[in-house]
């Protein structure tokens, strides 16, 4: 579990992230929502601690990032997966050389057994077979699988997943959702995706922070949405028609019922 | 003048990052071996080449030049020899090579950078400045005097080969030019020069390609950055070391 307590965050005197307060639940896939420009990626690089807030603490199952020092910090980060948004897997190596990376740096097992952890997340994202490819022939929604799989090769505890699906097809995005999904829950990780596709929100949203203007504007999950009355909210997630069709027929059979 | 003290600041910040004992030995060693091949040897042939015709072409525009009865023919091997030891070799090469490694160095960095390949790696808790820098710092410090070698070497060659092809340049003439008053102090002292000029071409490459911020265009100004500033940074410290160790 990850605790935020009144986190601030301003760039010279303009505050992008105002007196937030929130948890990140383990075993859970926690999303960050909000429109581009909201202070989504602020928030995310506060929690894993390449930018500093100016007020606040960040606990880490009790541990205060803020308050380590650079040699504790770089401990916790080992316990820490990342996927960025460009998935950022190193183009110099293949694929099976990008998720034996943080192994070769870290772990102390043999080399035999470093190789058959590395396959096995290549296999947990499907990917067996095309560990010997570089990341430029391969596709998008292949890449960002390669790089779930380097971040979850050492066994991480925490998750942190910047705008998994941009620059995916739906469908592949649906594929890379429901695969974040199912590996937060099965290796109980605590997971924190922050996306502004809707698809995603109502699909994996076990808990939803919703960000508006640098201020948390809202809190639930993917059921307390179609309910709630929040007028920001419903105007962020049900700003398609398909979406609002969707909420209104959901909103009737929960009154009949 | 605030701007570029920031700037060496800055530099001297991720030298000091990138200057310190690496996470795992092994993956440094690893490192290194891509480093010195793909740095160094694959430079091998341009320097060779480049030394051969430079060494041609001196020794034939010396014998052009020095036509007086009063001057022995040996003077234009002697001359040619001094100019490739002393200054061809070293700083010239490695003008030529802080455009072609210095480009390669600050493009590589720059599009890890903006790719957040870098980010990527702080955040697995690793000391990318040390990761990345590092290697090709001790790489090149370590195989560019060896270049530097073959270059004096083909230099002379090439040299030579003039005086054979050059009527007005007898090859006994220049044979004994290349020996006379021979210090090799100067060839010492001319890869210990080289020794620093790699110093200047892969951190200055480096802090270029690793403060690049934006896109594939910042990532193509870092490179002509690193490599107009790595270029400045060799002629100012040819000067200082001749100075101080020649003078
Ligand atoms: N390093 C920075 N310096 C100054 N302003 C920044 C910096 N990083 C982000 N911002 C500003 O913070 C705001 C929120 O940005 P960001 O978190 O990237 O939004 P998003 O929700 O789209 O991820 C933007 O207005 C951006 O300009
Ligand atoms: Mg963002």
């Amino acid at each position: 579990m990850i605790e935020l307590r009144n986190i601030t965050k301003s760039f010279e005197g303009r505050t992008v992230l105002n007196d937030i307060s929130c948890t990140f639940e383990k075993g859970k896939t926690n999303l960050i929502i909000g429109r581009s420009g909201s202070g989504k990626t602020v928030m995310v690089k506060n929690v894993i601690g390449l930018i500093k807030p100016n007020k606040g603490e960040i606990l880490y199952d009790g541990r205060d990032l803020i308050k380590m020092n650079k040699k504790e910090l770089n401990m916790l980060r080992r316990e820490m997966g990342m996927l960025f948004q460009g998935s950022a897997l190193f183009d110099s190596m293949t694929v099976l050389e990008n998720v034996m990376y943080p192994l070769e740096m870290f772990s102390d097992e043999s080399n035999k057994e470093r190789l058959k952890r590395a396959e096995f997340c290549l296999e947990r994202v499907s990917l067996t077979g095309s560990g010997h490819l570089y990341p430029s022939e391969i596709s998008g929604g292949m890449m960002k699988r390669a790089a779930i799989a380097r971040a979850i090769s050492l066994n991480p505890k925490y998750l942190f997943c910047d705008e998994p699906n941009s620059g995916l097809d739906p469908k592949t995005s649906l594929i890379i959702d429901d695969l974040i999904h199912d590996i937060t829950q099965e290796f109980q990780m605590t997971t924190v995706i922050n996306t502004h596709d809707m698809n995603s929100v109502m699909n994996i949203g076990d808990k939803i922070i919703f960000i508006k203007e640098g201020v948390k504007e809202w809190e639930g999950s993917k059921d307390d949405v179609i309910l709630s009355t929040n007028e920001s909210l419903n105007d962020f997630v049900f700003a398609s028609d398909l979406f609002r069709k969707v909420k209104e027929i959901e909103l009737d059979e929960h009154k009949s019922k | 003048m605030k701007a570029s003290l920031h700037k060496f600041g800055e530099y001297v910040l991720l030298m000091n990052k990138a200057i310190s004992i690496p996470d795992r030995w092994s993956m440094f060693f690893k490192q290194l071996i891509k480093e010195i091949s793909k740095l160094g040897v694959d430079s091998l042939w341009i320097v060779i080449i480049i030394s051969i015709f430079i060494g041609t072409v001196i020794a034939i525009q010396i014998s052009l030049n020095i036509s007086s009865p009063l001057i022995p023919k040996f003077t234009i091997g002697y001359t040619t020899r001094e100019i490739i030891l002393l200054e061809f070799s070293s700083s010239i090469m490695c003008l030529i090579l802080a455009g072609k490694v210095g480009s390669n160095i600050a493009s590589e960095i720059g599009t890890m950078r903006v790719t957040e390949q870098i980010d990527a790696m702080e955040i697995m808790g690793v000391n990318s400045a040390n990761f990345l820098i590092l290697p090709k710092v001790v790489g090149l410090m370590l195989f560019i005097p060896v270049l530097v070698i073959f270059s004096m070497f083909t230099g002379i060659v090439g040299g030579y080969l003039a005086s054979m092809i050059t009527p007005s340049l007898p090859t006994s003439a220049f044979e004994y030019g290349l020996q006379y008053y021979f210090n090799s102090f100067y060839v010492g002292y001319s890869i210990l020069k080289s020794v620093i000029y790699a110093f200047i071409i892969s951190s200055v490459a480096s802090y270029f390609g690793y403060n690049a911020r934006g896109g594939a265009l910042d990532v193509g100004k870092a490179s002509t950055n690193a490599v107009v500033m790595s270029s400045i940074m060799i002629l100012l410290a040819d000067v200082i070391m001749t100075q101080l160790m020649l003078a």
